[in-house]
C-alpha cells in the first residue's frame, strides 16, 4: 500500500485546494490591492498549509470519535446492558423503524438536545471558575488522547514518538479535574467523591503504567504505530506476536486499572450513585453534566483502542481494511467492558486500593519479567 | 415456662406489689404493678427470668388516668408478659426502661411524642414522629383532631 | 479533614422511603449516626381509633406498601385473638398461601433495593421481574396487587380461583430455578462476598438487647421465627425450617433471606397439597370488648398490634409493633465505626420499609 494515502496527507491536498480558491480569490483582488497577492502568496505557503492539514486531520477524527463513534458506542452500551437486563433498552427515536422493535439509533442525540436545553445551576457558594473549567477540562482531555491513538497505518492526526506517553499523561489529568469540581461545588457529597476519585485515579497510574512497559520492552518503542509494526511480524508461533499471548497478565492488569481510570462501574466509587447522589458530578446540570457523561464513553473507547493497539494488534488483520479491523477489535473490548460493568457490584474504596497494590502491581511486574525473559530469549 | 410459675416467680418475690394476675393464654400473664416499682420489677423479670425482648410500649388513655402497656417477651422460657402500669393524669411520668432493654428507647419516645408521658432517666426525650415544635399530643382522647366525617 | 455531617435523606438514593440518616463521618467513616424518622407519620392509630373494625383492615393494607398482607393479617389475627374466634381451617390455610406469596414479593422486593445500593443494577431488573410473577398469583388470589385488603375478621374475603394450585406450582418450579441463578449471580461473585461478609455486624446480644427481630435477628444466630416460636395459623403443621445465620453480618442477613423466599416456596407447597374443604369465612361479633394481640412474622421481623376493645364501633386504642421502628434503634449501633459504603450495604440489609415505621 502506497504510503502516500494517508490522513494526513489527503488532509493536506483538501487544505492546498481550498486555500487554492481562497488565493484565487485574493490574487483577483490582488491586481489593485497589492498587499492581498503577498497574503496569498503566504496562505499557499507550507508552513500554513501544514497548519491547516493538521486542523483538518484533527477535525476529521475529531469528528468521528465524538460523533460517529460515540453515538455508536453508546449506542452498543444501551442496548447491550438492556439485553444484559432482560429488557429491550432505547429502542424509539430510531431512523428505522419507530415502534418496540426499533433501534432507538437516535436516543442519544435526542437525550443530548435535552440536555442542551436544561439550565445550567451553578450553586450559590460554588467557586464558578473552577466549577466552570472541570468539565471543559475532562471534555478536551478526553478527546485529545485521540490525536496520538492512530486507526491504522494512514488514519490518524499526529505520529507522535512518544505518542504512549503523551495519551496515558493526558488521561491522568481527569483526576485534577474530578478533584477540581468536588471541591468547588461546595457540596459534601461532591468533596467526598471527589476525593474518593482522586485517591483511586491515582492509585491505579501505577499499575496501568506497570503493565504497559511489558509492550515496550517487547518492542522497543513508545510509538503506537511502531508497537503496532512490532506486533505484525511473525512470531516463533507461525502467526502475528499479539501481545496478548505473551503479555496476558498485563493485559488483565491493563483492563482492571482501565476500570478504575474510567470510574466504570466496579470501581465507580468517586459516583457511587447511591451512596453519594452522583458523587463529584452531583450539582453538575445542562450541557456540563452532558459534557462530562459523554467524555466518559470517549475515555471508554480511548481505553479500548489503547489495549487493541498495544494487546491485540492494532489494525492488522486480513482482507479487511485495517481501520476496519481496528474498529472491529476495539468494539469487542468495549463490549467486553460494558458486559463487565453490568455484572459486577460497586466495591469499596480500601478494597479497591489493596487490590491495586496487593494484586495488580505484582502481576504487572511479573509480566514486566515474562517480557524481559522472551525478549532475552529472542522470542519477540 | 408457663404463665403460672412465672406468675408465681412475680408473686414471690414482690409480694402484693403483683396485683390483677391473669392468664389470657398459657404463655402469657398479664399483670399490673405501681409505678414506683416498675424499674425494678422490669430487671428483676430480665436478670431473673430471663426477658430478653422488649415487644412494645404502648401508651393508653383511660378517662380516669394515664396506662403504660409493657409487651415482654423470653425467648428461651418461651413465655410474655403483659405488664401494666398506671399513670396519674396530673402527673403523667414513669421510669424509663431504657437501661435495661435499649429496645426501650424509641418506643419510649414515641409514647411520650403520641401521649405526653415523660419517662424519667431516659438519655433522650424528643419527639419522634413529630416536629419539635408542634405542642399537643394527638393520641390523647381529649386530642380534637381532624376526622373525616 | 475533619468530621462533618452529611444528611442522608429524606431525599437521598440511599433511603428507600422518606426518612433521613444524620451521619457525621470523618472522612469516610461513620463516627456517629441519627435516625430521624416521622417524615411519613399519617397518624394511623388515631384514625383507627375513628374507624369500625371492617374499615381498618384496608387501612393496615396501607401501614407497609411492600408487604401490605401480612399487616392486615396482623390485624385481623389480633382482633380474633380479642374476640376469641376461630377462623375455619381453609381459612388458615388459605392466609398461609397469601402470606407466603407476599413474603417472597416482600423479599424480592428487598433484593431489588439491596442490589442497587451495592451496584448491581442488573439484579434490581431480574427481582422485580420475578416478583412479577408472585404478584400475578397474589392478584388472582386476592384481586389486587398491592393493598389487597383480603384478610377478614374471621377468616379471608373469598376462597382461591379455580386452577389456582396447578399455576402456583409452575410459578414455584421457575422461580426456584431462578433462585438457583441467583446463588451464582451473588453468592459466587466475590466482589459481592467482599462487600458483605463481615460488614455491619450486629451480634447476639446486641440483637436480642435492641429488639431486633425477623431476618437481622436470625442473621445473628439466633432462631426465632414466630411462626415456629409462636405457631399461628398452620404454620406447625406445614414441613419447612427457620432460617438461620451464623456470622449476624450482611451477608447472613443476605442468605436468612434467600433462604426464607426457598422456604416460603415450600410452604406454599405443602400448604396447596394439605388445604381442607371447608368455609372461608365465620362471622364475626359486632362490638367486641377486651383486648389481645398476637405476634406475627412479618417479613422484616415481628409484627404485633395490640388492639383494645370496649365494646364500641371501632378500637379504644390500637397500637402498632413494627419491626424496623426498632431496628432503627439499632442502626446506629451497626454503623458506627464502618465506612460510607458499607452503610449502603447494612441499610440495604435491613429492608427498611418507612410505611409502618412512621405509622
Amino acid at each position: 500500500m502506497s504510503s502516500w494515502i494517508n490522513l494526513y496527507n489527503i488532509s493536506y491536498a483538501i487544505g492546498e485546494f481550498l486555500m487554492g480558491i481562497v488565493a484565487a480569490i485574493l490574487n483577483f483582488f490582488g491586481q489593485w490591492i497589492g498587499p492581498l497577492s503577498d497574503f496569498a502568496d503566504w496562505l499557499m505557503s507550507v508552513n500554513v498549509l501544514n497548519l491547516v492539514a493538521i486542523f483538518i486531520g484533527g477535525a476529521a477524527v475529531m469528528v468521528f470519535v465524538s460523533i460517529i463513534n460515540l453515538f455508536i458506542i453508546m449506542w452498543i452500551e444501551r442496548k447491550m446492558y438492556g439485553r444484559i437486563h432482560d429488557r429491550r433498552g432505547i429502542m424509539l427515536p430510531g431512523p428505522w423503524k419507530k415502534t418496540h422493535k426499533g433501534t432507538g439509533f437516535l436516543q442519544n442525540l435526542a437525550d443530548g438536545m435535552k440536555l442542551i436545553q436544561k439550565e445550567l445551576i451553578t450553586p450559590k457558594n460554588a467557586d464558578k471558575w473552577m466549577y466552570d473549567i472541570a468539565p471543559a477540562i475532562i471534555a478536551t482531555t478526553s478527546i485529545l488522547a485521540f490525536v496520538a491513538i492512530p486507526f491504522s497505518e494512514t488514519f490518524y492526526v499526529a505520529n507522535i514518538n512518544a505518542g504512549l506517553i503523551f495519551i496515558l499523561a493526558i488521561l491522568a489529568i481527569a483526576p485534577l479535574a474530578v478533584v477540581l469540581a468536588g471541591w468547588s461545588s461546595n457540596n459534601k457529597f461532591t468533596l467526598i467523591g471527589g476525593l474518593r476519585g482522586a485517591a483511586l485515579m491515582l492509585s491505579y497510574e501505577i499499575p496501568l503504567i506497570l503493565s504497559v512497559i511489558g509492550v515496550i520492552l517487547l518492542s522497543g518503542s513508545l510509538n503506537p504505530i511502531e508497537i503496532v509494526h512490532a506486533q505484525q511480524q511473525t512470531s516463533v508461533l507461525g502467526v502475528e506476536n499479539w501481545y496478548i499471548i505473551p503479555l496476558f497478565p498485563a493485559v488483565i492488569v491493563f483492563m482492571v486499572a482501565l476500570f478504575a481510570e474510567l470510574e466504570r462501574l466496579p470501581f465507580d466509587l468517586p459516583e457511587a450513585e447511591a451512596e453519594l447522589v452522583e458523587g463529584w458530578l452531583t450539582e453538575y446540570s445542562g450541557m456540563r453534566f452532558g459534557l462530562v457523561f459523554v467524555s466518559k464513553w470517549v475515555r471508554t473507547y480511548a481505553g479500548a483502542a489503547l489495549i487493541t493497539i498495544l494487546f491485540l494488534g492494532g489494525w492488522s488483520g486480513p482482507v479487511l481494511p485495517g481501520e476496519l479491523w481496528f474498529i472491529i477489535k476495539s468494539y469487542i473490548v468495549f463490549v467486553i467492558i460494558v458486559w463487565a460493568t453490568w455484572s459486577f457490584p460497586r466495591s469499596r474504596i480500601d478494597q479497591i486500593v489493596r487490590i491495586g497494590w496487593n494484586w495488580l502491581i505484582p502481576i504487572a511486574i511479573i509480566s514486566i519479567v515474562i517480557a524481559a525473559a522472551f525478549k532475552w530469549v529472542g522470542w519477540f | 415456662m408457663k404463665g403460672t410459675e412465672v406468675a408465681g416467680a412475680l408473686r414471690e418475690h414482690f409480694g402484693d406489689l403483683v396485683s390483677d394476675i391473669v392468664f389470657p393464654r398459657e404463655d402469657l400473664v398479664r399483670v399490673s404493678v405501681p409505678r414506683d416499682s416498675i424499674f425494678p420489677f422490669c430487671k428483676f423479670l430480665r436478670d431473673e427470668l430471663h426477658c430478653e425482648h422488649l415487644n412494645l410500649v404502648t401508651a393508653l388513655d383511660w378517662p380516669e388516668d394515664f396506662e403504660c402497656v409493657y409487651h415482654l417477651t423470653s425467648y428461651l422460657e418461651e413465655y410474655m408478659v403483659e405488664l401494666h402500669v398506671k399513670v396519674p393524669k396530673d402527673d403523667p411520668k414513669i421510669a424509663s426502661l431504657s437501661e435495661i432493654w435499649r429496645a426501650a428507647d424509641f418506643p419510649e419516645r414515641e409514647a411520650y411524642d403520641m401521649m405526653g408521658i415523660t419517662f424519667e432517666g431516659h438519655p433522650d426525650l424528643r419527639r419522634i414522629l413529630l416536629p419539635d415544635d408542634v405542642d399537643y399530643y394527638p393520641l390523647r382522647k381529649d386530642f380534637e383532631g381532624q376526622s373525616d366525617e | 479533614m475533619s468530621d462533618m455531617w452529611i444528611n442522608m435523606g429524606p431525599q437521598h438514593p440511599m433511603n428507600h422511603g422518606l426518612w433521613n440518616l444524620k451521619v457525621r463521618v470523618d472522612g469516610e467513616i461513620v463516627v456517629e449516626s441519627i435516625p430521624v424518622l416521622g417524615y411519613l407519620h399519617r397518624g394511623v392509630e388515631k384514625l383507627c381509633e375513628k374507624r369500625d373494625y371492617n374499615q381498618i383492615i384496608p387501612l393496615m393494607d396501607r401501614l407497609c406498601y411492600v408487604s401490605s398482607l401480612t399487616w392486615s393479617h396482623a390485624y385481623c389475627i389480633s382482633v380474633e385473638e380479642m374476640m376469641g374466634l376461630e377462623v375455619p381451617d381453609r381459612a388458615k390455610y388459605l392466609r398461609v398461601i397469601a402470606l407466603e406469596l407476599q413474603r417472597v414479593a416482600s423479599h424480592l422486593m428487598w433484593l431489588a433495593a439491596f442490589a442497587p445500593d451495592l451496584g448491581m443494577f442488573s439484579a434490581y431488573l431480574y427481582s422485580m421481574r420475578e416478583r412479577e410473577h408472585f404478584l400475578d398469583m397474589l392478584q388472582w388470589l386476592t384481586g389486587a396487587r398491592m393493598n389487597q385488603n383480603y384478610p377478614r375478621i374471621g377468616g379471608v374475603r373469598n376462597d382461591m380461583p379455580a386452577g389456582f394450585p396447578d399455576r402456583c406450582f409452575k410459578e414455584l418450579d421457575y422461580f426456584e430455578k431462578k433462585l438457583e441463578q441467583y446463588k451464582q449471580l451473588f453468592d459466587d461473585n466475590k466482589l459481592f462476598r467482599m462487600r458483605t461478609m463481615g460488614v455491619g455486624v450486629l451480634s447476639k446480644e446486641d440483637a436480642l438487647d435492641l429488639g431486633v427481630t425477623g431476618p437481622a435477628l436470625r442473621g445473628s444466630n439466633c432462631p426465632i421465627d414466630m411462626r415456629t416460636h409462636d405457631p399461628y395459623e398452620v404454620y406447625d403443621e406445614l414441613d419447612w425450617e427457620v432460617q438461620v445465620g451464623k456470622e449476624g453480618d450482611v451477608f447472613s442477613r443476605y442468605a436468612v433471606r434467600m433462604g426464607e423466599m426457598r422456604e416460603s416456596c415450600r410452604i406454599i407447597r405443602d400448604a396447596l397439597k394439605k388445604i381442607p374443604d371447608g368455609p372461608v369465612r365465620v362471622k364475626a361479633p359486632l362490638r367486641p370488648t377486651g383486648q389481645g394481640f398476637r405476634r406475627t412474622e412479618d417479613s422484616r421481623g415481628e409484627a404485633l398490634i395490640y388492639v383494645i376493645g370496649q365494646g364500641g364501633e371501632s378500637p379504644y386504642r390500637l397500637k402498632i409493633r413494627s419491626p424496623i421502628f426498632a431496628i432503627m434503634r439499632a442502626v446506629p449501633v451497626m454503623l458506627k465505626g464502618t465506612s460510607v459504603a458499607d452503610l449502603l450495604a447494612i441499610m440495604g440489609s435491613v429492608d427498611i420499609c418507612i410505611g409502618d415505621t412512621d405509622k
